[in-house]
């Protein structure tokens, strides 16, 4: 049991890190980026060509394929978010859908439905481990990206809260139109932002890629440990989606103990659980809500 | 020197001609009021001459440059700065935060965090505050803290005294009067006439979009720009001049 709940806190670190660039984006954007999970993957097969085919360490390629990651975020937002946000508020959301079917059918075009593996291109690491005790030993690569999540989580932290760079991105989520007045470029902070928010994701598929296997289409479901993880965790909140990571994992790792096919579905019960929480905390509208949509007062 | 030229501006919203042909020169160090009924287009002008409104037809100049086609962002830059009509404080945002984020133009000059603390004592003790819990005083205050946190040459002030207390008011002019002392150029949009007659050197007044007066304060009577605000003059016109 013990060994379960150090293993889930863990994997918590890894959701937490998938989590921390879709929490970022919907904090200082109020865009759900569904490419997420699929952006990510393709940051991994970045990773593996480099190591594939010309022998570059991932950890040395995160080197190359961050600043790429970056320069696809100012891409996306300039081109596709931007240009979707003057049609409407949702439509940036279905154009982040759209792009990951697209991503997901060129990974597949490109890469075949190969399941693929970063963790053959660092040695030893992918599989060392830490004995704790004599029952609890914990994998050193799951320790890395627990560091990496919390390093990651405070360094945006602390971008939003002291820098100049975090003040212009979140007076330009609260006004977009004001920041103009004060001389801030807001279609130049949300560019910054939307890069921030794919460093994170490149880092998210570095780390998948190395404690497990993708293929073209592992978008998927990494999109929804970190939709859950960041909900959980309340949207917005950097510490809450470190909190929201552990807490899906230790769901997780909860519903394997009871059954073996308990795994995901620890973890959604733990996402419904806490959102019908918050739907139903005093002071939320959503009960008001619900009863005028059904005709009651 | 004339600091600020607005020659022939058309602003529009969507079929409505706000600001109609509008023409009129600032002088560098002047204050000038901007006077009209509701609707007559003083906002838009104001938010035309900062370019949250690029015009329809017609230019701005700052000094000899012409801004017309500048976007807001990098006019902050070049020397103007609005304070907003209703304020738009960033209200999630500390106090201190609002003021560095008028910072970020990054124009040298006298203003800085400790000078508008001065000018605005009421700010000391809410300092760490969200601009969002502040009294509307308060926040006025942090508004032209924001603004002059950029160090600009023309300060554009849109009703500051709308929805505070007299008594405030009073205090907000008087904190105003030191950066009026510093040389800096200042259009104010102002309701209340006596007020605005009381601080000004010059007064434009507008009448459904147009200039229907302009001239110095001292030779204008509070008469005539009475007149001109609500648009009698029109029904003094002789009986068949009229079209």
């Amino acid at each position: 049991m013990m060994n379960a709940i150090v293993q889930g806190v863990l994997l918590g670190g890894y959701y937490a890190l998938i989590a921390s660039g879709l929490s970022f984006m919907f904090s200082v954007m109020r865009i759900i980026n569904l490419a997420h999970g699929s952006l990510a993957v393709f940051a991994a097969y970045l990773l593996f060509i480099l190591a594939d085919s010309y022998g570059i360490s991932p950890f040395l390629g995160l080197l190359i394929v961050l600043p790429l990651m970056a320069l696809l975020g100012w891409a996306l937002q300039r081109f596709v978010l931007e240009r979707a946000a003057r049609a409407g508020l949702l439509v940036p959301i279905l154009a982040t859908f759209g792009l990951a079917i697209v991503v997901d059918n060129l990974l597949f075009e490109q890469f075949g439905a190969d399941t693929r593996s970063l963790a053959p291109y660092i040695g030893d690491l992918s599989f060392n481990s830490w004995q704790i005790t004599d029952d609890i030993s914990v994998g050193q690569f799951a320790v890395l990206t627990f560091v990496a999540a919390v390093a990651v989580l405070t360094l945006l932290q602390v971008i939003l809260s002291f820098t100049p760079l975090g003040r212009a991105i979140r007076a330009t989520s609260e006004d977009a139109d004001t920041v103009g007045l004060v001389g801030i470029d807001a279609r130049k902070v949300n560019a910054i932002a939307t890069a921030i928010a794919l460093v994170t994701v490149g880092l998210a598929g570095a780390a998948l890629g190395l404690r497990a296997t993708f293929d073209p289409y592992a978008g998927e479901p990494q999109l929804l440990f970190a939709f859950e993880a960041a909900v959980i965790g309340g949207a917005g909140s950097v510490w809450g989606t470190l909190a929201g990571g552990i807490a899906l994992a230790l769901g997780q790792a909860l519903g394997a103990e009871i059954a073996p096919q308990g795994f995901l579905i620890g973890g959604h019960v733990v996402f419904l659980v806490v959102l019908f929480a918050r739907l139903f905390a005093p002071g939320s509208t959503f009960p008001a809500m619900l009863r005028r949509a059904v005709g009651r007062r | 020197m004339t600091a600020l030229r607005v020659a022939n501006l058309d602003v529009r919203h969507g079929l409505l001609r706000a600001v109609r042909d509008v023409s009129f020169t600032v002088a560098s160090g002047e204050v000038l009021a901007l006077v009209g009924a509701n609707g007559a287009g003083k906002t838009t002008l104001l938010r035309a001459i900062a370019g949250a409104h690029l015009p329809a037809s017609g230019s701005v100049f700052l000094g000899d440059v012409d801004v017309s086609r500048v976007p807001a962002h990098q006019r902050v830059g070049k020397g103007i700065a609005l304070v907003p009509e209703g304020r738009r404080l960033f209200a999630q945002m500390t106090v201190e935060e609002n003021l560095l984020i008028g910072r970020v133009s990054g124009r040298s000059g006298d203003w800085n965090v400790d000078k508008v603390l001065e000018a605005f004592p009421n700010l000391v003790k809410r300092f760490r505050a969200k601009a969002g819990t502040l009294s509307g005083g308060e926040q006025q205050a942090t508004a032209i803290g924001r603004a002059l946190m950029s160090n600009p040459d023309i300060l554009l002030l849109d009703e500051v005294s709308l929805g505070l207390s007299p008594l405030v008011v009073d205090r907000v002019y008087e904190s105003l009067r030191g950066s009026m002392t510093v040389g800096t150029t200042i259009v104010l949009v102002e309701q209340d006439l006596s007020r605005a007659l009381a601080v000004a050197s010059r007064v434009v007044c507008m009448l459904e979009g147009s200039v229907v007066l302009e001239g110095q304060v001292a030779d204008t009577s509070r008469e005539k720009i009475t007149e001109a605000y609500f648009g009698l003059h029109r029904s003094h016109q002789p009986p068949g001049a009229a079209a």
